[in-house]
Protein backbone atom coordinates (compact mmCIF):
# COMPACT_ATOMS: atom_id res chain seq x y z
CA UNK A 1 0.00 0.00 0.00
CA UNK A 2 1.66 3.04 -0.95
CA UNK A 3 0.42 6.19 0.23
CA UNK A 4 0.20 7.73 -3.49
CA UNK A 5 -2.10 5.41 -4.43
CA UNK A 6 -4.39 5.65 -1.39
CA UNK A 7 -4.57 9.51 -2.52
CA UNK A 8 -5.63 8.76 -5.61
CA UNK A 9 -8.12 6.14 -4.25
CA UNK A 10 -10.04 9.18 -2.61
CA UNK A 11 -10.22 10.52 -6.21
CA UNK A 12 -11.44 7.81 -8.37
CA UNK A 13 -12.66 4.69 -7.00
CA UNK A 14 -13.50 5.66 -3.44
CA UNK A 15 -14.74 9.22 -4.96
CA UNK A 16 -16.97 10.69 -1.78
CA UNK A 17 -19.95 11.59 -4.14
CA UNK A 18 -19.90 8.89 -7.09
CA UNK A 19 -18.17 5.54 -5.90
CA UNK A 20 -19.05 6.14 -2.20
CA UNK A 21 -22.53 8.23 -2.59
CA UNK A 22 -22.36 9.58 0.84
CA UNK A 23 -22.63 13.34 1.56
CA UNK A 24 -25.24 14.41 -0.46
CA UNK A 25 -27.16 16.82 1.44
CA UNK A 26 -24.24 19.53 1.84
CA UNK A 27 -23.24 18.43 -2.46
CA UNK A 28 -26.19 19.70 -3.15
CA UNK A 29 -27.39 22.59 -0.90
CA UNK A 30 -24.36 24.22 -1.32
CA UNK A 31 -23.47 23.98 -4.90
CA UNK A 32 -24.98 27.36 -5.84
CA UNK A 33 -21.54 28.70 -6.82
CA UNK A 34 -17.82 28.06 -6.89
CA UNK A 35 -17.30 30.00 -4.09
CA UNK A 36 -19.60 28.43 -2.11
CA UNK A 37 -18.26 24.94 -2.82
CA UNK A 38 -14.67 25.67 -2.09
CA UNK A 39 -15.81 26.84 1.39
CA UNK A 40 -17.96 23.94 2.07
CA UNK A 41 -15.15 21.50 1.03
CA UNK A 42 -12.26 23.67 2.88
CA UNK A 43 -14.22 22.92 6.36
CA UNK A 44 -15.45 19.44 5.74
CA UNK A 45 -11.74 18.60 4.58
CA UNK A 46 -10.56 19.91 8.42
CA UNK A 47 -13.26 17.96 10.77
CA UNK A 48 -12.10 15.22 8.10
CA UNK A 49 -8.27 15.19 8.55
CA UNK A 50 -8.47 15.89 12.08
CA UNK A 51 -11.51 12.88 12.87
CA UNK A 52 -9.52 10.59 11.24
CA UNK A 53 -6.29 11.24 13.24
CA UNK A 54 -7.87 11.41 16.25
CA UNK A 55 -10.34 8.13 15.54
CA UNK A 56 -6.88 6.40 14.27
CA UNK A 57 -4.54 7.39 17.32
CA UNK A 58 -7.33 6.02 19.66
CA UNK A 59 -8.67 3.37 17.95
CA UNK A 60 -6.62 0.75 20.42
CA UNK A 61 -9.01 2.63 23.07
CA UNK A 62 -12.06 3.12 22.20
CA UNK A 63 -14.30 -0.14 22.96
CA UNK A 64 -15.98 -1.15 19.93
CA UNK A 65 -19.49 -1.55 21.48
CA UNK A 66 -19.94 2.42 22.09
CA UNK A 67 -17.30 3.39 18.94
CA UNK A 68 -20.45 5.27 17.01
CA UNK A 69 -21.16 8.30 19.70
CA UNK A 70 -17.20 8.46 20.57
CA UNK A 71 -16.75 8.84 16.77
CA UNK A 72 -19.86 11.32 16.76
CA UNK A 73 -18.57 13.72 20.09
CA UNK A 74 -14.60 13.61 18.27
CA UNK A 75 -16.39 14.78 14.89
CA UNK A 76 -18.77 17.36 16.75
CA UNK A 77 -15.73 18.77 18.65
CA UNK A 78 -14.06 19.75 15.63
CA UNK A 79 -17.29 20.82 13.47
CA UNK A 80 -17.54 23.25 16.65
CA UNK A 81 -14.24 24.33 15.84
CA UNK A 82 -14.65 25.19 12.45
CA UNK A 83 -18.13 26.89 13.47
CA UNK A 84 -16.50 29.47 15.76
CA UNK A 85 -13.77 30.10 13.41
CA UNK A 86 -15.76 30.47 10.45
CA UNK A 87 -18.15 33.06 12.08
CA UNK A 88 -15.13 34.62 13.60
CA UNK A 89 -12.81 34.86 10.06
CA UNK A 90 -15.03 34.78 7.28
CA UNK A 91 -18.36 36.08 8.09
CA UNK A 92 -19.57 36.73 4.57
CA UNK A 93 -18.47 32.76 3.99
CA UNK A 94 -20.46 31.92 7.30
CA UNK A 95 -23.39 33.39 6.21
CA UNK A 96 -24.23 31.82 2.90
CA UNK A 97 -23.67 28.48 4.33
CA UNK A 98 -25.67 29.16 7.12
CA UNK A 99 -26.91 26.13 8.55
CA UNK A 100 -24.71 23.68 6.80
CA UNK A 101 -21.05 24.02 8.87
CA UNK A 102 -22.76 23.13 11.92
CA UNK A 103 -24.50 20.07 9.93
CA UNK A 104 -20.84 18.91 8.91
CA UNK A 105 -21.54 17.29 12.31
CA UNK A 106 -24.28 14.58 10.29
CA UNK A 107 -22.15 14.59 7.17
CA UNK A 108 -21.70 10.88 6.10
CA UNK A 109 -18.45 10.80 4.51
CA UNK A 110 -17.04 11.85 7.67
CA UNK A 111 -18.37 9.25 10.42
CA UNK A 112 -18.04 6.32 7.47
CA UNK A 113 -14.73 6.99 7.17
CA UNK A 114 -13.33 6.91 10.93
CA UNK A 115 -15.63 3.48 10.97
CA UNK A 116 -14.42 2.29 7.41
CA UNK A 117 -11.18 3.46 7.41
CA UNK A 118 -9.42 5.14 10.19
CA UNK A 119 -10.64 2.70 13.08
CA UNK A 120 -8.12 -0.18 11.03
CA UNK A 121 -5.53 1.53 9.68
CA UNK A 122 -2.62 3.77 11.24
CA UNK A 123 -2.24 7.76 11.75
CA UNK A 124 -0.32 8.42 8.73
CA UNK A 125 -2.77 6.21 6.35
CA UNK A 126 -5.73 7.81 7.79
CA UNK A 127 -4.25 11.16 7.44
CA UNK A 128 -3.58 10.64 3.58
CA UNK A 129 -7.03 8.75 3.18
CA UNK A 130 -8.72 11.74 4.65
CA UNK A 131 -6.64 14.28 2.19
CA UNK A 132 -7.87 12.16 -0.84
CA UNK A 133 -11.22 12.22 -0.31
CA UNK A 134 -11.43 15.59 0.63
CA UNK A 135 -9.63 16.51 -2.74
CA UNK A 136 -12.18 13.96 -4.43
CA UNK A 137 -15.02 16.11 -2.00
CA UNK A 138 -13.67 19.63 -2.98
CA UNK A 139 -13.37 18.44 -7.14
CA UNK A 140 -16.86 17.42 -7.18
CA UNK A 141 -18.70 20.49 -5.52
CA UNK A 142 -16.39 22.68 -7.80
CA UNK A 143 -17.65 20.83 -11.11
CA UNK A 144 -21.70 21.22 -9.34
CA UNK A 145 -20.77 24.62 -8.21
CA UNK A 146 -19.00 25.72 -11.52
CA UNK A 147 -21.63 23.93 -14.01
CA UNK A 148 -24.81 25.46 -11.88
CA UNK A 149 -22.93 29.12 -11.82
CA UNK A 150 -22.52 29.39 -15.54
CA UNK A 151 -26.29 28.24 -16.38
CA UNK A 152 -27.38 30.55 -13.98
CA UNK A 153 -25.49 33.30 -14.19
CA UNK A 154 -23.01 32.74 -17.10
CA UNK A 155 -20.11 33.02 -14.97
CA UNK A 156 -18.08 32.44 -12.50
CA UNK A 157 -17.03 35.02 -9.90
CA UNK A 158 -14.76 33.69 -7.29
CA UNK A 159 -13.72 35.73 -4.42
CA UNK A 160 -14.53 38.85 -6.32
CA UNK A 161 -12.24 37.97 -9.17
CA UNK A 162 -14.10 36.82 -12.59
CA UNK A 163 -12.44 33.54 -13.62
CA UNK A 164 -14.30 32.68 -16.45
CA UNK A 165 -17.20 34.20 -18.35
CA UNK A 166 -20.16 33.39 -21.34
CA UNK A 167 -19.74 35.99 -23.83
CA UNK A 168 -23.89 35.83 -23.39
CA UNK A 169 -25.24 34.76 -20.26
CA UNK A 170 -27.66 31.89 -21.07
CA UNK A 171 -29.46 33.28 -17.48
CA UNK A 172 -31.11 29.36 -16.29
CA UNK A 173 -32.48 30.52 -13.41
CA UNK A 174 -33.78 27.24 -12.48
CA UNK A 175 -30.16 26.18 -12.75
CA UNK A 176 -29.01 28.12 -9.34
CA UNK A 177 -32.55 26.81 -7.60
CA UNK A 178 -32.80 23.71 -6.00
CA UNK A 179 -34.57 21.31 -9.37
CA UNK A 180 -30.67 22.34 -10.76
CA UNK A 181 -29.34 21.09 -8.29
CA UNK A 182 -31.09 17.52 -8.53
CA UNK A 183 -30.58 17.65 -12.57
CA UNK A 184 -26.93 18.49 -12.35
CA UNK A 185 -26.10 15.55 -10.17
CA UNK A 186 -28.31 13.03 -12.10
CA UNK A 187 -27.06 14.23 -15.21
CA UNK A 188 -23.42 13.80 -14.16
CA UNK A 189 -24.21 9.97 -12.25
CA UNK A 190 -25.52 8.95 -15.31
CA UNK A 191 -22.24 9.85 -17.35
CA UNK A 192 -19.87 8.22 -14.70
CA UNK A 193 -22.56 5.66 -14.48
CA UNK A 194 -21.94 4.95 -18.54
CA UNK A 195 -18.29 5.57 -17.94
CA UNK A 196 -18.00 2.67 -15.61
CA UNK A 197 -20.06 0.37 -17.79
CA UNK A 198 -18.06 1.13 -20.74
CA UNK A 199 -15.11 -0.52 -19.04
CA UNK A 200 -16.67 -2.89 -17.23
CA UNK A 201 -17.34 -4.41 -20.81
CA UNK A 202 -13.55 -3.68 -22.31
CA UNK A 203 -12.36 -5.11 -19.10
CA UNK A 204 -14.38 -8.25 -19.94
CA UNK B 1 -37.97 39.68 15.20
CA UNK B 2 -41.71 39.95 14.15
CA UNK B 3 -44.21 37.44 15.83
CA UNK B 4 -44.93 34.89 13.10
CA UNK B 5 -48.14 33.25 12.92
CA UNK B 6 -48.63 29.09 13.79
CA UNK B 7 -49.90 28.34 10.24
CA UNK B 8 -47.17 30.51 8.71
CA UNK B 9 -44.53 28.36 10.32
CA UNK B 10 -46.67 25.21 9.76
CA UNK B 11 -46.83 26.23 5.86
CA UNK B 12 -43.16 27.35 5.63
CA UNK B 13 -42.20 23.98 6.81
CA UNK B 14 -44.25 21.81 4.93
CA UNK B 15 -43.90 23.60 1.50
CA UNK B 16 -41.82 26.51 1.15
CA UNK B 17 -38.85 25.29 3.01
CA UNK B 18 -39.54 21.34 2.35
CA UNK B 19 -36.59 19.90 3.89
CA UNK B 20 -36.05 17.32 1.09
CA UNK B 21 -36.14 18.86 -2.00
CA UNK B 22 -35.79 22.33 -1.18
CA UNK B 23 -33.15 22.38 1.52
CA UNK B 24 -31.70 19.03 0.46
CA UNK B 25 -31.65 17.57 4.24
CA UNK B 26 -31.64 14.08 4.96
CA UNK B 27 -30.61 12.83 1.18
CA UNK B 28 -29.47 9.55 2.31
CA UNK B 29 -32.83 8.53 2.92
CA UNK B 30 -34.72 10.35 -0.10
CA UNK B 31 -32.85 7.59 -2.07
CA UNK B 32 -32.52 5.15 0.00
CA UNK B 33 -35.90 4.09 1.54
CA UNK B 34 -37.76 5.07 -1.11
CA UNK B 35 -38.35 1.95 -3.62
CA UNK B 36 -41.08 0.38 -2.05
CA UNK B 37 -44.04 2.21 -0.19
CA UNK B 38 -44.58 0.61 2.84
CA UNK B 39 -40.70 1.21 4.19
CA UNK B 40 -40.93 5.21 2.84
CA UNK B 41 -43.97 5.64 4.87
CA UNK B 42 -42.59 3.56 8.00
CA UNK B 43 -39.77 5.91 7.79
CA UNK B 44 -41.66 9.11 7.65
CA UNK B 45 -43.55 7.65 10.59
CA UNK B 46 -40.49 7.45 12.67
CA UNK B 47 -39.08 10.95 11.71
CA UNK B 48 -42.06 12.82 12.48
CA UNK B 49 -41.82 11.28 15.95
CA UNK B 50 -38.03 12.21 16.66
CA UNK B 51 -38.52 15.21 14.79
CA UNK B 52 -41.61 16.48 17.03
CA UNK B 53 -39.96 14.89 19.80
CA UNK B 54 -36.20 16.29 19.44
CA UNK B 55 -37.86 19.51 18.37
CA UNK B 56 -39.22 19.93 21.88
CA UNK B 57 -36.38 18.20 23.92
CA UNK B 58 -33.83 20.19 22.44
CA UNK B 59 -35.72 23.79 22.93
CA UNK B 60 -36.17 22.93 26.55
CA UNK B 61 -32.26 21.78 27.20
CA UNK B 62 -30.76 25.10 25.07
CA UNK B 63 -33.22 27.31 27.31
CA UNK B 64 -33.12 25.91 30.43
CA UNK B 65 -29.61 24.35 30.66
CA UNK B 66 -27.19 25.91 28.64
CA UNK B 67 -28.38 29.86 27.89
CA UNK B 68 -28.46 29.68 31.95
CA UNK B 69 -25.16 27.74 32.31
CA UNK B 70 -23.51 30.31 29.57
CA UNK B 71 -22.36 27.25 27.25
CA UNK B 72 -24.53 27.80 24.37
CA UNK B 73 -21.29 26.75 22.70
CA UNK B 74 -21.74 22.69 23.89
CA UNK B 75 -25.54 23.27 21.66
CA UNK B 76 -24.10 20.81 18.79
CA UNK B 77 -22.97 18.16 20.86
CA UNK B 78 -26.11 18.37 23.33
CA UNK B 79 -28.37 17.98 19.98
CA UNK B 80 -26.63 15.30 18.96
CA UNK B 81 -26.82 13.74 22.22
CA UNK B 82 -30.34 13.99 22.52
CA UNK B 83 -31.37 12.72 19.00
CA UNK B 84 -29.30 9.52 19.52
CA UNK B 85 -30.97 8.54 22.59
CA UNK B 86 -34.41 9.42 20.40
CA UNK B 87 -33.67 7.42 18.04
CA UNK B 88 -32.29 3.96 20.08
CA UNK B 89 -36.14 4.91 22.17
CA UNK B 90 -37.58 4.72 18.14
CA UNK B 91 -35.83 1.75 17.79
CA UNK B 92 -36.34 -0.48 20.65
CA UNK B 93 -40.77 0.19 19.99
CA UNK B 94 -40.76 -0.58 16.25
CA UNK B 95 -38.50 -4.11 16.70
CA UNK B 96 -40.97 -5.03 19.76
CA UNK B 97 -43.95 -4.14 17.77
CA UNK B 98 -43.20 -3.87 14.06
CA UNK B 99 -40.65 -6.87 13.18
CA UNK B 100 -41.25 -6.50 9.76
CA UNK B 101 -41.01 -2.76 9.41
CA UNK B 102 -37.78 -3.14 11.26
CA UNK B 103 -36.17 -5.77 8.96
CA UNK B 104 -36.98 -3.43 5.67
CA UNK B 105 -35.56 -0.23 7.23
CA UNK B 106 -32.74 -1.55 8.23
CA UNK B 107 -30.05 0.16 8.62
CA UNK B 108 -31.69 3.62 7.73
CA UNK B 109 -33.40 3.43 11.21
CA UNK B 110 -30.09 3.84 13.40
CA UNK B 111 -29.44 6.32 10.80
CA UNK B 112 -32.19 8.69 11.61
CA UNK B 113 -29.38 9.97 14.18
CA UNK B 114 -27.22 11.16 11.10
CA UNK B 115 -30.38 12.17 8.88
CA UNK B 116 -28.84 16.21 8.59
CA UNK B 117 -33.20 16.63 8.63
CA UNK B 118 -33.18 15.87 12.55
CA UNK B 119 -30.55 17.81 13.20
CA UNK B 120 -31.32 21.05 10.61
CA UNK B 121 -34.88 21.15 12.32
CA UNK B 122 -33.18 22.02 15.93
CA UNK B 123 -30.91 24.26 14.35
CA UNK B 124 -33.10 26.09 12.29
CA UNK B 125 -35.61 26.91 15.63
CA UNK B 126 -32.73 27.99 17.21
CA UNK B 127 -31.10 30.10 14.54
CA UNK B 128 -34.48 31.16 14.06
CA UNK B 129 -35.22 31.83 17.53
CA UNK B 130 -38.69 29.93 18.13
CA UNK B 131 -40.68 29.52 21.28
CA UNK B 132 -41.14 26.06 22.75
CA UNK B 133 -44.93 26.18 20.70
CA UNK B 134 -43.02 27.47 17.25
CA UNK B 135 -40.10 25.11 17.88
CA UNK B 136 -42.84 22.06 18.41
CA UNK B 137 -44.88 23.50 15.48
CA UNK B 138 -41.98 23.98 12.92
CA UNK B 139 -40.99 20.03 13.91
CA UNK B 140 -44.33 18.78 13.17
CA UNK B 141 -44.25 20.74 9.68
CA UNK B 142 -40.81 19.62 8.84
CA UNK B 143 -41.94 15.88 9.69
CA UNK B 144 -44.95 16.49 7.48
CA UNK B 145 -43.41 18.10 4.65
CA UNK B 146 -40.83 15.16 4.85
CA UNK B 147 -43.57 12.47 4.84
CA UNK B 148 -45.53 14.03 1.58
CA UNK B 149 -42.47 14.10 -0.67
CA UNK B 150 -41.40 10.66 0.51
CA UNK B 151 -44.72 9.45 -0.18
CA UNK B 152 -45.21 10.88 -3.65
CA UNK B 153 -41.40 9.61 -4.41
CA UNK B 154 -41.87 6.13 -3.52
CA UNK B 155 -44.52 6.06 -5.32
CA UNK B 156 -43.59 7.32 -8.07
CA UNK B 157 -40.82 4.88 -8.40
CA UNK B 158 -42.58 2.11 -7.53
CA UNK B 159 -44.43 3.14 -10.70
CA UNK B 160 -41.61 3.35 -12.78
CA UNK B 161 -39.58 -0.16 -11.99
CA UNK B 162 -40.56 -1.66 -15.05
CA UNK B 163 -39.85 1.55 -17.22
CA UNK B 164 -37.61 1.11 -20.44
CA UNK B 165 -34.85 3.26 -20.25
CA UNK B 166 -30.78 3.48 -20.32
CA UNK B 167 -28.91 1.01 -18.17
CA UNK B 168 -26.55 3.90 -17.00
CA UNK B 169 -29.62 6.08 -15.59
CA UNK B 170 -31.65 3.32 -13.57
CA UNK B 171 -30.85 3.53 -9.81
CA UNK B 172 -29.67 6.68 -8.29
CA UNK B 173 -29.94 8.95 -11.38
CA UNK B 174 -33.43 7.93 -12.13
CA UNK B 175 -34.13 8.77 -8.53
CA UNK B 176 -32.15 12.72 -9.15
CA UNK B 177 -34.73 12.71 -12.46
CA UNK B 178 -38.00 12.46 -10.19
CA UNK B 179 -36.59 14.07 -7.84
CA UNK B 180 -35.99 17.29 -10.42
CA UNK B 181 -39.66 17.27 -11.17
CA UNK B 182 -40.72 17.18 -7.77
CA UNK B 183 -38.49 20.02 -6.87
CA UNK B 184 -39.80 22.14 -9.51
CA UNK B 185 -43.02 21.77 -8.19
CA UNK B 186 -42.45 22.72 -5.28
CA UNK B 187 -39.78 25.78 -5.97
CA UNK B 188 -42.80 27.62 -7.62
CA UNK B 189 -44.36 27.65 -3.69
CA UNK B 190 -41.98 30.93 -3.31
CA UNK B 191 -44.00 32.56 -5.65
CA UNK B 192 -47.23 31.44 -4.33
CA UNK B 193 -47.27 32.14 -0.28
CA UNK B 194 -44.01 35.14 0.05
CA UNK B 195 -42.95 35.36 3.04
Amino acid sequence: MDPLSEYIRGITRDNPIFGLVLGLCPTLAVTTSVENAIGMSAGTAFVLVFANIFVSALRKQIPSAVRLPIFIIIIATFVSIVDMLMEAYFPPMYAALGVFIPLIVVNCVIIGRAEAYANKNNVFYSFIDALGISTGFLLVLMLIGGIREILGTGQIVTFGYTLFSLPANPDVTTMILPPGAFLTIGVLMAIVNYQRAKKMAKGG
Amino acid sequence: MVEKALFAIFMEGVFIKNFLIIQFLGLCSFVGVTKDFKSAAGMSGAVIFVMTMAATVSYLIYTYVLIPTGMEFLDLISFIVVIAALVQLVEFVVRKNIPSLYRSLGIYLPLITTNCAVLGVVLLNVLSEYNLVQSVVFGIAAGVGYTIVMIMMASIRERSTFVHIPSSIRGLPQAFFIATMLSLAFVNYFWVIPI
